[in-house]
């Protein structure tokens, strides 16, 4: 597979290392009231969906950038990469 | 009918005439007392336990393609109990003692053939983490050995001993495991409960359930609306799918495990052996195909594919094990969808819809769990409790902290 | 030898070669088939389960019958296809699958007995008694499993991977892919040519067609001509595209070697990983054959590939052959032969209304029968019910073409019923960026093939943005195939369909009886197309047979499709070089020339290699060696190279708050100057890794890691800045592989290092333990210190820029003669750590807690730590086990991680099972083995005796609990 890096252009996938859910830049608050019925769902929970997935993928061999890519994972078409740190400043992933 | 050697020789005394269908193809009903969706390994299973051991009746398997199309028709074929925790090992022991009494108990040879696993191990820690499995597997009535360099070079010479990146320092054994021949399995079970009297339909996907305050009461297929006292699904690989029609999230990511065949060699392998620093195992069909494996490729995949560096990445690690392969050709990799749950241990329990079960979570080791997984869904599905060994396998394990963690690696299903 | 006129071979050179002992001669151009025809070979190979006699059936990579096992020694190469091996100098191949003679097969046994092996047959039977399977029956059918046989021996070559990217590669050499070359090369596009084929043209080199009224050859001469002059058009020969991936990248072996005796100083084979814009998948077609009783007689083959051998290799299949065709290839088969003067007995024709094209006898008709066990000698037709037998050496079938999908349906996408071609062709659900073209889409005439490549190539290049026409093409023919239908000939006696494997027709109708109906029950059922063809002359006709028997059209009946690879790939080549020692990279520390110079012994860390211990003269046993070094240590001073642990460099006015949310503990609260053992936890609340935290700086932190994590840590830790915390100032960087870091430690530790440093007071007051400092040693030379301990002595560790940390080593050494200085390895750093009773990776093995480690307490809930939250989980706060020291009760008695441990007196079983032991070895300061090792309640049981139980190994050991401290449990060493 090839990840159209945002910076880099396309890279081949075996210079990333794949993490999951772009959800998981929604990190509960851990001091809040009921954070751990917040965690047990952020932590082990997944759409898992059979279609457009939003995921994170870190750039190890290459310039350690965490990437927010939509892919399809019917047939791993890539719709699209940003940098995640774009993504969660502008609120997280939806 | 009742298979036998005799019968053999007399069908093909008389021209095979005799030979009936192996299943019905029934029309669905209206309605059952039990519906199992998901006509796959543990599917079947399930409807066989079901109407044999617990005496139940008015049962389907609902498949939504041909019955045994799921990742028991795609997969590397190893039954083992070689397990560290108490969560699992007493479970994947109970499996193991289905397998050994399995063909005679379903009248069907699914070629169970306990040549043996051998997990070599390439350092000091590895082997203090192979003294520990080995003994919880004897403390949960399981059989290991732990061998050492020259034990493991009198059963497998042509390993890599001599030229290796991590050398071979010794083994971890179960001799009563080793291989079963899938489709057999899934043929066994299907013939067994349909000879019980169960739906076996095929061609029949679920579509959505119906649930009536906050009970099931039947499910929609693609051959009409079918009313049920209780739903059990057993759809690996598609567990997250099917379970969003009842509302429900899971931990679990759909992934893609690729499996590898070789063409067909004279055996030289004696049973399964697994290699430990790189990810790679394999052994030797009855048919002579060198069956093998490694990695998931590691991203949430359905496509039932995987990419070429996983598919090099298991050759370095199968060239580098046993360097005398390489001159046998690669026949044929194909890829299942695994339910990489987020401990990497499976469920089997009920859901907060009640009368709607759930078997999911299998990650790559739902093949050697296919006897245990049917009969303690079964059990669940026949008792409301859950079967003695399968107690761990709950879904609120995560929410409560008692996650079955073999590898010690996190919610991170693409480590598991 | 008889060979014909023509032909693409080189008669002015011969080239000797042996098979099965005999020797025998080819010329430049042969195949090992082609040769060994042409020498009157006819009988190549056996069956995999009757064990029956087998010639050539095709001339291409679809063969399953003639497979050979070629060349000798290590590197022999089992089940190599005949058809496409390449003739050179001193070939050895030998048949395979047999016992005896090939011509005299004790396993052809298994074909008197056939009836007994119908379909299915050993899933019902060899069940009892039970113990049998193990004992008689598998290793009985094992014996008989298989084809050729592995050498046993590691292959002696070289192999390579590569990288190649192109706007268009075009797969298939033939007429459709040389117009697309040709179409794509001149309009400037990158593209790669590959083909399996050692010779460019694909079917145009085995037809006798003219190209603008000369012979196909001269224009494939001039098109080849033609592009090796492009500089933008690469050409692969001898390359076969395997696979097609994902984004499309495509899977391609070159055999770069293996028409030569040995490859010399070349790799063998290379993996290229083919990064194509776009593709055209120009793959040809291949024949099906039609099945009638004992239709496997060797002799008996397809009729284009007789064509073949006859056109492009100038050999005839027998002095007399016939002709059985249900459309109008067949009769061009007899007329290419007829005109190299091969004696043509007969064309039989299933088509009523057919009609002779030359001076041959045609019968309408169909074979019913073949006789010649070891060579066909004659067919028998049966002609509206009369029947005849007829006398020849080879019966060539036409059973009509299918459209090669192979590659396209690697993506999972299903071909489509074509009514008209009688063919499945791609469907929808390919390969992005695949445009199929030429027979491969059914296309199958030269004129349409031609048209339908350079269409193709201008089609994938209009979706570029690039230009092109479609090539000007030759005139060529534009025959229709005049096909009619006939999947097998009704009829009594066993018709094969998969031949490799001996399926045959009635193993369908039993399948059908038996209700193995979907297609996938059928191949699995009677292991049709599980064979080292794929089935690729075998699957579309047993579809066909089922759909007769089903009453339903064949597309309902189902298609089938392929798995990457096209055809077998060594796994030698796709390891490529990545195996034996290279397996894997390998990591060396900063000191490892010089520990190597001291004798050092290695062991594998993970990628690193790290000296293990330093033996000395008269040292017979690794533990004289690790014991001296130990107790030289804890006596006057010991060095040790500790860069594999991970480093990670912090900065930034938020790194403190960074530091607090990474850690369980706090770190904001850190003094510049200091330095804090550190823990982290994963998300879930397990405990993950440790490591110490210094605070160099009011915004600079240095954090280590364990060896172990090094990565995973370094690779959450930004995950946390850019993706939980973007808006924190802070910036990472590891810097594990910049500094070497030495451990110094033992009570003279501290007048070593004041040896080196220059001018730094070192004094516990001014640099008290958990210290740190920037300063210079050695004379000017950058440096880190940190008063941190490892092993309970007065200890520090020094860190320099890499490229010193061998002269660092030296220069303690040196310095520290008087002192007691000694290197010592991680055996001794292992033993060290555990009579201090720190955790290390077998204790933080991922499955372990804060509060087991006895760490709870570290676990701040002030702050929102990773973690933190999840570790309260109900589950986590009930485990008792923690960890616990534990001595032998008698100090002669062995302690060994992975022991369980029980209370004295319960019985050994998974319900009583109260803890294991994690680490253990000899303490050579205690006096005997010590282990440390996780216990329930293990902190109140202090002074109990435990049993210890490895029924692994037969061992069962009285331990006494004790704290996990067995040096020095006040720390009063390591304060002063």
């Amino acid at each position: 597979m090839l990840i159209p890096h945002p910076l880099l252009g396309p890279r081949d996938a075996q210079e990333f290392t794949y993490l999951g859910d772009a959800a998981l830049l929604n990190r509960p608050d851990g001091m809040a009231e009921g954070a751990e019925a917040a965690f047990a769902e952020y932590v082990y929970l997944r759409d898992n969906p059979a279609g457009v997935h939003r995921e994170l993928w870190f750039h190890e061999q290459g310039d350690r950038s965490w990437l927010v890519v939509t892919r399809d994972t019917t047939t791993h078409e890539i719709l699209g990469a940003e940098l995640a740190r774009d993504v969660k400043l502008k609120g997280g992933a939806a | 009918m009742h298979f036998s050697g005799l019968r053999v020789i007399r069908e093909a005394l008389t021209g095979h005439k005799g030979w009936k269908p192996l299943w019905r193809n029934p029309e669905p009903q209206p309605a059952y007392d039990y519906i199992i969706v998901g006509g796959g390994g543990h599917g079947l299973a399930t409807a066989y336990y079901l109407a044999k051991t617990f005496g139940r009746a008015r049962i389907a398997v609902l498949e939504k393609s041909w019955l045994g199309s799921g990742n028991i028709g795609r997969n590397t074929t190893i039954i083992r109990s070689n397990y560290l925790l108490p969560g699992n090992e007493p479970f994947y022991e109970f499996s193991m003692k289905l397998w050994e009494g399995l063909e005679q108990e379903f009248n069907f040879n699914a070629m169970v053939s306990q040549r043996g696993i051998l997990n070599l191990c390439h350092t000091d820690a590895q082997r203090d983490a192979f003294r520990r499995r080995g003994n919880a597997m004897l403390l949960a009535g399981a059989d290991a050995e732990l061998l050492d360099r020259e034990q493991v070079r009198a059963m497998a010479p042509f390993l890599n001993f001599d030229n290796a990146r991590f050398p071979i320092k010794g083994g971890l054994l179960q001799r009563r495991a080793g291989t079963a021949r899938h489709d057999g399995v899934a043929w066994g079970y299907a013939r067994g409960a349909d000879m019980r009297g169960v739906d076996l339909i095929q061609n029949c996907e679920v579509t959505g359930f119906r649930i009536d305050g906050g009970r099931i009461s039947g499910v929609e297929t693609t051959r009409g609306y079918i009313a049920a006292g209780k739903v059990g699904v057993a759809v690996a690989g598609s567990s997250s799918r099917v379970m969003a029609m009842a509302g429900m999230r899971l931990p679990i990511e759909s992934h893609v495990l690729q499996a590898f065949v070789s063409e067909g060699l004279k055996p030289t392998i004696p049973g399964v052996i697994t290699f430990g620093a790189g990810h790679f195992y394999v052994s030797q069909s009855d048919k002579g195909g060198l069956v093998f494996g490694g990695d998931i490729d590691g991203y949430n995949s359905y496509a039932q594919r995987g990419n070429l560096p996983v598919i090099e990445d298991v050759a370095e690690g199968g060239m580098a094990l046993m360097p005398m392969i390489g001159r046998a050709r690669l026949l044929r990799v194909w890829g299942g969808i695994m339910d990489m749950s987020m401990d990497g241990s499976p469920i089997i329990d009920r859901t907060p819809v009640e009368g709607l079960y759930l078997n999911a979570g299998w990650c790559y080791g739902g093949f050697k769990a296919t006897p245990a997984s049917g009969y303690a869904f079964a059990h669940l599905l026949a008792t409301g409790r859950p079967h003695e060994t399968a107690g761990a396998y709950r879904l609120d394990r995560f929410a409560r902290g008692y996650v079955i963690d073999e590898k010690g690696v996190g919610a991170q299903p693409n480590l598991h | 030898m008889t060979r014909l006129t023509g032909g693409l071979i080189d008669r002015a050179r011969s080239l000797r070669f042996t098979f099965d002992g005999r020797t025998y001669s080819g010329h430049p151009g042969d195949t090992l088939a082609s040769a060994l025809l042409a020498n009157d070979v006819r009988l190549m190979g056996r069956s995999f389960k009757y064990h029956r006699p087998r010639g050539v059936f095709s001339a291409g990579s679809e063969e399953p019958n003639a497979l050979v096992e070629l060349r000798s020694g290590a590197r022999k190469e089992p089940n190599t296809r005949a058809t496409v091996a390449e003739l050179y100098d001193g070939l050895e191949a030998a048949s395979q699958n047999h016992v005896g003679p090939l011509g005299f097969d004790l396993l052809a046994v298994n074909d008197l007995f056939s009836s007994f092996f119908a379909a299915g047959f050993y899933y019902k039977t060899f069940m009892w008694p039970r113990a049998f399977w193990e004992k008689l029956y598998e290793p009985a059918i094992r014996r008989a499993a298989g084809l050729g046989s592995l050498s046993m021996q590691p292959d002696p070559d070289a192999y390579d991977k590569g990288f190649l990217h192109c706007d268009l590669l075009v797969i298939g050499g033939g007429a459709a892919g040389l117009a697309a070359a040709l179409t794509a090369g001149r309009a400037g596009a990158r593209v790669i040519l590959a083909d399996e084929d050692f010779r460019l043209g694909g079917r145009l080199l085995a037809e006798s067609h003219a190209l603008d009224d000369a012979p196909a050859t001269e224009w494939v001469a001039r098109a080849e001509a033609e592009l090796a002059t492009l500089p933008n058009l690469r050409i692969l020969r001898r390359t076969t595209v395997f696979g097609a991936f994902d984004h499309g990248v495509y899977g391609a072996v070159e055999r770069v070697a293996d028409h030569l005796p040995e490859p010399g100083r070349q790799v063998r084979q290379t993996l290229w990983r083919i990064t194509a814009r776009r593709a055209v998948l120009a793959a040809g077609a291949i024949e099906r054959h039609i099945p009638f009783r004992n239709n496997d007689r060797p002799g008996i083959m397809l009729a284009g590939a007789m064509r073949a051998y006859a056109n492009r290799w100038a050999v005839r299949p027998a002095k007399r052959v016939a002709i059985f065709t249900n459309n109008d290839d067949g009769h061009r088969t007899a007329l290419d032969l007829a005109a190299k003067g091969v004696e043509v007995a007969a064309v039989i024709d299933s088509r009523p209304d057919a009609r002779a094209q030359g001076q041959y006898r045609l019968v309408h008709g169909l074979v019913d029968n073949a006789k010649g066990r070891l060579g066909l000698r004659g067919v028998e037709i049966d002609s509206n019910g009369r029947k005849e037998w007829l006398d020849c050496g080879a019966l060539g079938v036409a059973g009509g073409w299918n459209p090669n999908v192979h590659l396209a349906s690697h993506h999972r996408g299903r071909p489509v019923w074509d009514e008209a071609l009688q063919a499945f062709v791609p469907g929808e659900g390919g390969p992005c960026g695949l445009i199929i073209a030429g027979a491969a889409k059914g296309q199958g005439s030269t004129a349409a093939a031609l048209r339908s490549g350079a269409e193709a190539a201008a089609e994938a290049l209009a979706q570029l943005g690039i230009e092109a026409r479609p090539a000007d093409l030759p005139a060529a023919e534009d025959a229709p195939a005049g096909l009619r239908p006939l999947w097998h000939v009704p009829g009594k006696g066993r018709a094969w369909v998969d031949f490799q494997n001996d399926v045959t027709v009635k193993d369908i109708k039993l399948a059908h009886q038996e209700n193995m109906r979907p297609v996938e029950h059928l191949k699995r059922w009677t292991t049709l197309g599980m064979a080292t063809d794929q089935g690729k002359t075998a699957n579309v006709t047993a579809l066909a047979v089922m759909s007769e028997l089903t009453g339903k059209p064949i597309p309902e009946t189902g298609t089938t499709i392929f798995r990457p690879p096209y055809s077998g790939v060594s796994l030698s080549v796709l390891g490529g070089g990545d195996t034996g020692a290279h397996f894997r990279p390998r990591r060396l520390t900063p000191t490892h020339e010089w520990a190597r110079a001291q004798g050092a012994v290695f062991i594998e860390v993970g990628p690193w290699m790290r000296a293990q211990y330093f033996p000395r003269p008269g040292e017979t046993h690794w533990r004289q060696t690790v014991d001296r070094e130990v107790l030289a240590t804890r006596k006057g001073v010991g060095i040790c190279d500790v860069t594999t642990l991970g480093k990670v460099d912090v900065q930034g006015a938020d790194a403190g708050e960074f530091l607090d949310r990474i850690y369980a503990n706090a770190m904001k609260s850190l003094k510049v100057g200091m330095v804090r053992y550190g823990l982290m936890l994963r998300e879930d609340g397990t405990a993950w890794d440790d490591g110490t935290c210094a605070r160099l700086a009011e915004d600079h932190y240095v954090v280590t890691t364990t060896t172990a994590q090094a990565g995973p840590v370094y690779r959450q830790m930004e995950f946390a800045r850019q993706c939980l915390w973007p808006e924190l100032d802070v910036q990472l960087i590891s810097t594990t592989d910049a500094w070497a870091q030495i451990a110094v430690a033992g009570p003279n530790a501290r007048r070593l290092l004041e040896r080196i440093v220059d001018g730094f007071d070192l004094s516990n007051a001014a640099f008290p333990f958990m210290a740190c400092a920037g300063l210079t040693v050695c004379g000017g030379l950058r440096a880190r210190l940190f008063r941190i301990s490892f092993s309970g002595e007065l200890a520090y560790e020094i860190a320099v820029p890499a490229r010193y940390g061998q002269a660092l080593v030296e220069r303690l050494m040196e310095q520290g003669a008087d002192l007691g200085a000694i290197p010592y390895g991680t055996e001794a750093l292992g033993v060290m750590r555990i009579e201090k009773g720190h955790a290390a990776g077998n204790e933080l093995n991922g499955q372990t807690t804060a509060q087991m480690l006895g760490l709870g307490r570290m676990v701040s809930s002030k702050k929102d730590g990773i973690g933190a939250v999840m570790s309260r989980r109900e589950g986590l706060a009930a485990e008792t086990r923690v960890l616990v020291g534990l001595q032998p009760v008698d100090p002669a008695q062995p302690v060994l991680a992975g022991m369980h441990l029980f209370a004295e007196g319960a019985p050994h079983r998974t319900e009583t099972d109260q803890g294991w032991i994690t680490s253990a070895c000899y303490s050579p300061h205690v006096g005997s083995s010590i282990g440390l090792g996780f216990l329930a309640d293990g902190g109140a049981r202090m002074g109990e005796t435990v049993i210890a139980a490895n029924p692994l190994q037969g061992q069962k050991v009285a331990l006494r609990v004790v704290p996990p401290h067995f040096v020095d449990p006040e720390g009063g060493r390591l304060r002063d």
